[in-house]
């Protein structure tokens, strides 16, 4: 009967386990979107735009870089989409969107394609893109808005539709003028650096401060991260060493000069430090594959984070500390290679 | 780590949990399959030196009488798996790719499934040595796949040690369930093997690991032993690849092979239940290996179940027996994690073919994706039971650096389970690269 069988031949393993990179790419996505709809929320349609316009620039970057290269289009892999919506994420309410697109194609093109898209990119590529704006429009990227303002879903902040390659406006009599409560717009951590103002740690977890569009809310990035590390599709000892390094590094100085220097828990939850711990230091690509390795990474990005703030001219230092992290990875890798099975026995090599 | 190894109890660390798919199988009892018109004999189906042939064609031939000798210590004989005349000796396909020299055998028509040629002993009067020649005389060999001379296994190097006897029925493989039904069906046959074996070995102690999926053939085995019996049996967690010898002995004595070396180096020896079964079964008769359970399985199998089936019968009259579906696609002798698809239905169940398993084309689908880039998501890195680093090891195998593989990241030691390859979500053919690098390594070496 089965004579015209027609069989297949394959070498082991014959089975697979169902995840695939675009799952685990598509379930980061899922984890950051409670993260974009409270930044939306918080900030209104500006930040709505913001995101609009990175992702979008984002995948149409991605699908010309890999076009112009000649590879096949790799959009489809959802990798991109996080690098997009991570961009916004990190970028102050009212960017200029036009900024935010530069940024965007400096993060797929500088930060991705040039190395040889998705698994190749050393750094992070939304940091890559922040950082570059982070040096070619110093004010824009430091110019913050308060958070829950009233008009803030039927007007956009004015500097957001700034004409491109055209200065935003400055926004300082916008706020006053739009300000109806006490936020202020200036960050948690400008405060507490520059004027020794500690913001409460229930604010920070909640969002109620200013900050980048995506990292205001401690307790929704948390979320997003449980979610990941319970679905196996982020390494949870990394957001844990980054925030044990912050800790850490943070706890002498406070002891030393609570004043002057924040207590752990606002160095823990202020700022980008969980956005970044959570969602970028968690960067597959861009960390170490060893599980010894990941451990040092994470530490030294908390612990620099922290060295940066305390003692940098900025007062956020997430973003270069993952990204020398990023850079350092390979390193760490080659050096915390997993010791072989049966490698401590006396006798190797029979 | 030192901590998490205290709280560590029978079982290794890292290793996947595929599906198992044991229900198809496991409460089908052992069943005899009927002889193929024609059996083929391959004489390399075991590690070593082939066997030489002692038959000519035409010669007739009774079932159980040996018709190839040993050649030299690493080799065993084999024995006729069916009465019938000898048709040719010549180069037959096998299941491993290139073709063998084999005795192929017509087999009378309604030829006697009884074991006729035979040599009954009191193997409780046998010394250890003449034990061991024993299990050599029955062609025996490691009946969970490996198909090493079990002989060579019993006479460890003598500056090592064995004080335990390992007996593997993990059964990790998803799909199979011969040693399953085997454990719960020739109980006592297990037991007397043991025996024998562990006099052979001169050993105190024997420890059964069985995954804790059978705990029926835990319970089976455990209500036949004594209180002061110094046989035990333990159930260890159900994870692949809890069968690898090495982590058995880890998961049962705590104890770690070291890298590159046999059990034997810490005290350990290791035998698949099929194979102590089948010992205790021939040994006081004399006969020889010429049958083994075979687990027929998968989607593509229409009745599937655990067949007795002589050694030499063509894959065809096998899956011919159980049917197969329309839509089956790819036939497997073995496991689906370490077993070898077969490229022609004329190849023969060798003796250490524990299962077949045929899948059908949407079980594949997964595997038939694009590879993509390494994410370095480290699955491979989690799940390697040997702690190697799969990851960077692809990326050294796709630049063709094996040399630095084996030399600097361990390649040497993996065994080839196939973990890393099944977790890896970029779809990358880790350990079919590892396979490839160490066949030119091997070639280099030469």
């Amino acid at each position: 009967m089965d004579t015209r069988l027609k069989i297949e031949l394959r070498t082991s393993p014959h089975l697979k386990q169902a995840v695939t990179v675009e799952q685990i790419m598509r379930n980061v996505v899922y984890a950051l979107l409670p993260v974009c709809a409270f930044a939306v929320f918080a900030f209104g349609i500006s930040v709505l735009a913001l995101l609009m316009v990175t992702t979008l620039t984002c995948v149409l970057g991605e699908s010309l870089f890999c076009r112009l290269s000649g590879r096949p289009s790799t959009v489809n892999d959802w990798s991109i989409v996080i690098t997009g919506l991570l961009l916004g994420l990190t970028l102050p309410p009212g960017f200029p969107l036009w900024m935010a697109a530069v940024a965007a194609l400096v993060a797929v093109g500088l930060g991705k394609a040039l190395f040889g898209g998705l698994g190749y990119n050393v750094m992070n590529p939304a940091l890559v893109g922040r950082a570059f704006v982070q040096a070619a429009f110093p004010v824009a990227i430091t110019t913050w808005t308060p958070a829950f303002l009233d008009k803030r879903f039927s007007e956009f902040i004015p500097s957001t539709l700034t004409v491109p390659f055209m200065q935003p406006p400055a926004l300082g009599d916008w706020i006053e003028q739009a300000r109806v409560d006490a936020f202020s717009g200036a960050t948690p951590l400008a405060l507490q650096k520059f004027e020794q103002i500690s913001t409460p740690v229930s604010d920070l977890l909640t969002g109620m401060t200013a900050g980048s569009a995506g990292e205001t809310s401690a307790l929704i990035i948390l979320a997003g991260g449980l979610y990941l590390a319970a679905r196996r599709m982020m390494d949870w000892r990394i957001p844990l060493g980054v925030l044990l390094g912050a800790a850490l590094t943070s706890l002498p100085f406070w002891l030393m000069d609570s004043v002057r220097y924040p207590d752990p828990l606002f160095v823990l939850f202020s700022g980008g430090l969980m956005l970044g711990a959570v969602f970028m230091a968690s960067d597959m690509v861009a960390s170490p594959v060893t599980p010894r390795g990941v451990w040092i990474y994470s530490l030294f990005i908390g612990v620099l984070t922290v060295i940066i703030r305390l003692f940098g001219g900025l007062t956020e230092g997430v973003m270069y500390a993952i990204l020398l992290g990023n850079a350092i990875s390979p390193l760490i890798a080659t050096v915390t290679q997993p010791r072989v099975f049966g490698a401590a026995g006396k006798d190797p090599r029979a | 780590m030192g901590i998490l190894n205290l709280l560590r109890r029978n079982t290794f660390e890292h290793g996947v949990h595929p599906q198992e798919h044991k229900e198809l199988t496991c409460r089908l009892p052992i069943r005899r399959l009927p002889f193929a018109p024609t059996l083929i004999v391959p004489l390399a189906q075991h590690a070593g030196a082939p066997a030489v042939p002692l038959v000519k064609p035409g010669q007739e031939i009774v079932r159980g009488e040996p018709v190839a000798r040993a050649d030299g210590f690493v080799s065993v004989p084999m024995h006729a798996p069916a009465t019938g005349v000898v048709d040719s000796i010549r180069l037959m396909p096998t299941a491993r790719g290139p073709k063998t020299e084999s005795i192929v055998i017509n087999v009378y028509g309604g030829a006697s499934q009884e074991v006729l040629y035979e040599a009954p002993r009191d193997v409780d009067s046998m010394t250890p040595d003449e034990i061991i020649q024993a299990v050599q005389d029955a062609g025996m060999v490691g009946l969970g796949g490996a198909a090493f001379p079990t002989h060579v296994k019993m006479k460890p190097p003598p500056e090592h040690k064995v004080d335990t006897l390992v007996v593997n029925g993990c059964e990790c493989e998803p799909y199979l369930t011969c040693d399953h039904r085997l454990m719960l069906e020739q109980t006592d046959d297990l037991l007397s093997g043991i025996h024998i074996v562990m006099r052979a070995l001169g050993v105190e102690r024997a420890m059964i690991g069985v995954e804790d999926n059978k705990m029926d053939a835990v319970e089976a085995i455990a209500g036949r032993l004594a209180d002061n019996s110094p046989v035990s049996v333990h159930a260890v967690k159900t994870k692949y690849p809890q069968g690898a010898e090495k982590m058995l002995i880890e998961s049962l004595l705590g104890r770690r092979v070291p890298s590159g070396c046999f059990p034997s180096s810490v005290g350990a020896a290791v035998f698949n239940v099929s194979t102590l079964a089948q010992i205790g079964a021939l040994l006081p008769k004399g006969h020889g290996v010429i049958e083994r359970v075979v687990t027929v399985t998968g989607p593509g199998v229409r009745n599937p179940g655990n067949y007795l089936v002589p050694v030499g019968t063509p894959v065809r009259f096998l899956l011919e027996f159980a049917g197969s579906t329309p839509k089956a696609n790819e036939l497997i002798l073995g496991g689906p994690m370490m077993g070898m698809s077969v490229a022609s239905l004329d190849v023969p169940v060798t003796k250490a073919v524990s299962g077949m398993v045929v899948l059908e084309a949407s079980d594949t689908e997964l595997r038939d994706r694009n590879v993509q880039p390494c994410i370095r998501c480290a699955y491979c890195v989690e799940a390697c039971p040997m702690h190697l680093n799969p990851s960077t090891l692809g990326l050294l195998a796709a630049k063709g650096e094996y040399e630095t593989m084996a030399r600097e990241f361990h390649l040497n030691d993996c065994f080839e389970c196939g973990c890393c390859s099944y977790v890896c979500p970029a779809n990358i053919p880790l350990v079919q690269y590892f396979r490839i690098a160490k066949a030119i390594n091997r070639e280099k070496a030469a």
